[in-house]
């Protein structure tokens, strides 16, 4: 299964991301410039955290101009599988592939730790060989993950299962006192209603070995690799 | 304006003057004048410190590189590149811009050199956080380190921060980068080749930073407001994109030469890449990509606009050159060829306005310069420990100890920046030294910056020596073995005798240690001039070390892992409080000698941990450093926020003081924990390398004990030190209310002279 990872210029992670599937995973990765608009020949594509553009306007609010940004909609919009890692999911934000917008985190720093968060939704594609329920241990490193979404938009968010991951206790108790950023209903993670587009703010590609502290985030390459297969 | 007039304005003196006439047999033009004088400078060309730092050992266990603007080790294949540099001006009179630009220098002197820059560490020094002011700059400091460091996507992997009174007015931002590259493709900053091509990449050229090396970096520090023009402002965004367009367009092979136009800008380019080289450079001025109009010949020659640099390609290549760097939106224009004259030689609109000898740039003038023992050391070196009182509760003073901004913990700040991005970061920050993992290989580097500042004042020469000693021991505790040195050395003005007397003291002492591990000193920084209106900062030889673990599996954090264990300390405990934190936090006071350093102890001790975590005896190793015996204890208890282990320490029986015993920083110290089956093991150990050994309690229990002579001395519940050793630096700093500051805060004035 080939994975296309994205570069848009001032993107930082692309690189561990590469290193995730290619390395760990064992999947054949490439880069994908942000100008190169073929993106059919790929499986899934990856957008990356980093500061797109160096994020000076809003985040990702630029990057969803780039030209490679039509063929991702279109290629998700016909069913491909699109992760969007912190920077990537603002920019699927931005370019309205996923529902809402991102905020600065509410102590208005950039965090960047370990924390837990719990999987909601393990009927996706990025989550399948997951339990319901089951805590991960996952880092983030973001300045702006404070989701923000009307009440409308968060019903029917949660009404449709999208809600994948939320901020959590080391013991899975969802709260506020857990939650790092700000992000409303203390939302980590979301799929749109396809459930074919992924967005999180944490990183799983730097949870993906047990060196680096845990493997948790292993678990969204593990599954996506087994849902393309069985496609 | 520049006229030959004013070279005294510029920093150069009459004799200096003399000497750039008799060079050119003639007057230099403007332009000549203020490229002479940020050649010339302290900043550029090191003329009070470099016959003082050829003392510095080069050579070490694995072999050395010295470049142009970093150093670094061979490691197998790898190259390992490395420097520490000072940004301490510009931070003081604007702190974000300040920090970020320092981050944003260092890290070129690392890609430019072929490496891609892995991790940073910060060495960062404040005046008391009851002064607005400097919590102030902490913050702004902070904020510039997050906004550069992590837009570039290098982690900040680790670094220090301490306080004390002689740096309100001159606070310390001492940024390391640390790079890695396939050792065959390394590259150096020198033009050569008749013919090839002499091309500009980055960004554009501004008045920013104009005379930032010469004048805010190499004088003494006043009515800084006025300065304020000269600090350059950074975008990490265009760095980023330029770190990724050089390593890009280095590995095509057509880049004989690359420089960062940093200090000094395209005036120290120009003159270090043809004297590298041995050759001549002539560029048209007209060429330079601008974003500023009117712009002087001699403005352009001396802009420190960031995120330039100068490249040397070969001939027929700068198309292809060019179009990597405008792939990634940046600027690229070739700015004239390498000659054979050896001549620099400026041409704007075609007129000639720089024509000088590239050596006569760049060999700067030495001086000898004289010094005298200052005379506030005999007065503060005496200190009669019976005139110290003891206090009657010992849990309160632990708890104060750990509150205090310099031993508390720096989650607050390192929390804001991505200490994990690249994915190579096996220990985090917050344990004696950060371990980043090099992918491809079982190898880790290991990396530190260690100084106690307090120490140097009070004895230079052991001072600087412990800086290193403790710099090796943190990088044992992490499972590394010392491997090379960058310094940062920050000091007064050299040109008072008593602060050079310091200069001199802590290079040799550096000097003798390194010598003595046989830890090359690679890379390096000097900062003079850091004093403010009330004197000179407290001699400040920042420590940035790095070391090699040769199995990534067998490394090694300070925290307690589990309960039951045995807890074994290496090393003694003396009488002496001098210089310790305990002192100056509790008593206000600044006095006695530096402790004692013994250096065949320290390294057997190093040598025992070392050995003991390699074979896989160890659960955890920490070394007692500011706060002594308990403190190093509490944070073996707490550093790990996920789970708290207690202790119960009741086999001391050191016969000195209490206060002695728990709080003084004799050094030579590293608390391991293990499992009572490796006891043996590690005795045998220690007993081999001569290393004082003794169990000192077990772990478990939701407390730290400590026990002398069965008198309980410290019982204090974990949550309680860890709320007051994590949430302190915090609540300094966010805070306003003076009042609960003050009641907290060390006392002000330490009485030192």
């Amino acid at each position: 299964m080939k994975f296309g990872v994205i570069v848009f210029p001032g993107s930082n992670c692309e690189q561990d991301c590469f290193y995730a599937i290619r390395d760990i995973l064992k999947q054949p990765a490439e880069y994908i410039w942000h100008k190169n608009t073929k993106v059919d020949a790929y499986d899934c594509l990856v957008l990356p955290g980093g500061f797109s553009y160096g994020d000076y306007l809003r985040t990702g609010a630029v990057a969803r101009f780039s030209p490679v940004m039509k063929s991702v909609t279109r290629f998700a919009h016909r069913g491909g599988l699109v992760i969007g890692i912190c920077n990537g999911f603002q920019i699927l934000l931005e370019a309205g592939l996923l529902p809402g917008a991102m905020l600065r985190n509410k102590n208005l720093h950039f965090i960047c730790k370990h924390v837990h968060i719990k999987l909601e939704n393990n009927a996706t594609p990025f989550t399948n060989l997951g339990k319901r329920d089951q805590i991960l241990k996952i880092p983030i490193a973001h300045n702006e993950g404070n989701y923000y979404i009307d009440t409308k938009g968060l019903k029917n968010l949660t009404e449709n299962k999208q809600i994948v991951f939320r901020y959590c206790s080391e013991q899975g108790e969802v709260g506020d006192r857990f939650n790092p950023n700000g992000a409303i209903g203390n939302v980590a993670g979301i799929i749109n209603k396809q459930g074919n587009v992924l967005g999180m703010m944490p990183h799983p590609e730097r949870s993906a070995e047990k060196l680096l502290g845990s493997d948790h985030g292993s678990l969204i390459f593990k599954s996506t690799l087994k849902w393309l297969k069985g496609k | 304006m520049v006229t030959s007039k004013n070279y005294r304005e510029l920093g150069l003196n009459a004799k200096e003057y003399r000497k750039i006439i008799d060079i050119l047999k003639r007057e230099p033009t403007p332009t000549e004048l203020a490229m002479f004088s940020v050649q010339w400078s302290e900043h550029c060309g090191y003329i009070h410190s470099r016959k003082m730092l050829k003392l510095l050992p080069k050579t070490g266990k694995y072999q050395t590189l010295i470049g142009e603007d970093s150093g670094g080790i061979i490691v197998d294949d790898l190259a390992i590149i490395f420097k520490m540099e000072s940004h301490n001006h510009p931070s003081q009179v604007e702190p974000r811009q300040g920090a970020a630009t320092g981050v944003g220098g260092i890290i070129r002197d690392i890609f430019t050199a072929g490496a891609r820059p892995i991790a940073l560490l910060d060495s960062l020094r404040f005046g008391p956080l009851s002064d607005p002011y400097n919590r102030f700059l902490l913050n702004g400091v902070v904020d510039g380190i997050q906004f550069y460091g992590n837009c570039v996507g290098i982690p900040t992997v680790g670094g220090e921060i301490y306080f004390n009174d002689s740096y309100s007015g001159n606070c310390l931002v001492n940024v390391m980068c640390i790079g890695v590259a396939k050792k065959d493709k390394l590259s150096r900053a020198r033009a050569f080749g008749a013919g090839n091509y002499i091309m500009y990449a980055g960004s554009s050229t501004g008045r920013d930073g104009i005379g930032g090396c010469s004048i805010l970096a190499s004088q003494d520090f006043k009515e800084c407001e006025e300065k304020r023009p000269t600090v350059q402002i950074g975008d990490p965004f265009t760095e980023k994109c330029l770190i990724e367009a050089t390593l890009e367009a280095l590995s095509t092979g057509y880049i004989l030469g690359i420089k960062d136009m940093g200090a000094a800008g395209l005036t120290c380019a120009t003159s270090e890449m043809a004297s590298a080289g041995n050759s001549g450079i002539e560029v048209e001025l007209q060429s330079v990509p601008r974003r500023e109009e009117n712009m002087a010949p001699w403005e352009v020659m001396m802009s420190e606009s960031q995120e330039r640099m100068l490249l040397c390609i070969k001939k027929g290549k700068e198309n292809y050159i060019k179009n990597i760097f405008l792939k990634w939106g940046l600027t690229a224009a070739v700015l004239g060829r390498v000659t054979t004259d050896n001549m620099v030689k400026i041409k704007d609109k075609g007129k000639v306005v720089v024509e000088v000898q590239a050596d006569a740039l760049t060999n700067t003038p030495m001086y000898s310069v004289s010094f005298k023992k200052p005379d506030y050391l005999s007065k503060i070196n005496k200190l009669n420990i019976n005139k110290i009182i003891q206090p009657k509760d010992f849990n309160q003073i632990l708890l104060k100890l750990l509150g205090s901004p310099s031993i508390a913990s720096k989650e607050w700040a390192y929390q804001q920046y991505d200490h994990m991005v690249q994915t190579n970061s096996v220990v985090l920050p917050g344990s004696d030294a950060a371990v980043l993992r090099l992918k491809g290989t079982a190898k880790a580097v290991a990396a530190t910056t260690d100084c106690n500042s307090l120490y140097c004042y009070l004895n230079p020469y052991r001072g600087a020596q412990i800086a290193v000693a403790e710099a090796a021991r943190n990088l044992v505790c992490s499972g590394a073995e010392p491997a090379a040195v960058t310094d940062c050395l920050n000091f007064g003005n050299p040109k008072k005798e008593d602060r050079f007397w310091q200069f001199k003291n802590c290079v040799e002492g550096i000097a003798s240690a390194c010598r003595f591990f046989h830890i090359p000193v690679v890379s390096g920084n000097v900062s003079f001039y850091n004093e403010s209106p009330k004197g000179a900062i407290f001699p400040t030889p920042a420590i940035g070390m790095i070391g090699i673990v040769d199995d990534v599996s067998k490394i090694c954090t300070q925290y307690f892992k589990r309960e039951g264990e045995i807890i074994v300390l290496l090393g003694n405990a003396k009488e002496e409080i001098g210089g310790s934190e305990y002192l100056k936090e509790i008593h206000g006071l600044i006095k006695g000698d530096a402790p004692d350093l013994e250096l065949h102890l320290e390294k057997a001790v190093q040598r025992t941990a070392g050995e003991a975590i390699r074979k896989g005896l160890i659960s955890s190793a920490h070394d007692c450093s500011e706060g002594g015996l308990a403190v190093a204890l509490a944070e073996c208890c707490i550093s790990n926020k996920d789970k708290f282990v207690g202790a119960i320490i009741d086999n001391l029986n050191f016969k000195i003081r209490t206060d002695a015993l728990l709080f003084g920083e004799s050094q030579s110290r590293i608390i391991l924990s293990c499992h009572e089956n490796y006891v043996e093991k590690l005795r045998i150990i220690a007993g081999k390398n001569k290393a004082p050994f003794r169990i000192i309690g077990a772990t478990g229990g939701t407390e730290l004990r400590i026990l002398n002579k069965d008198k309980e001395i410290i019982g204090l519940g974990l949550e309680k030190l860890s709320q007051k050793w994590r949430e302190s630096l915090e609540r300094y700093i966010v805070t306003q209310n003076s009042e609960k500051i003050s009641k907290d805060a060390p006392e002000k004035g330490c009485n030192y002279a």
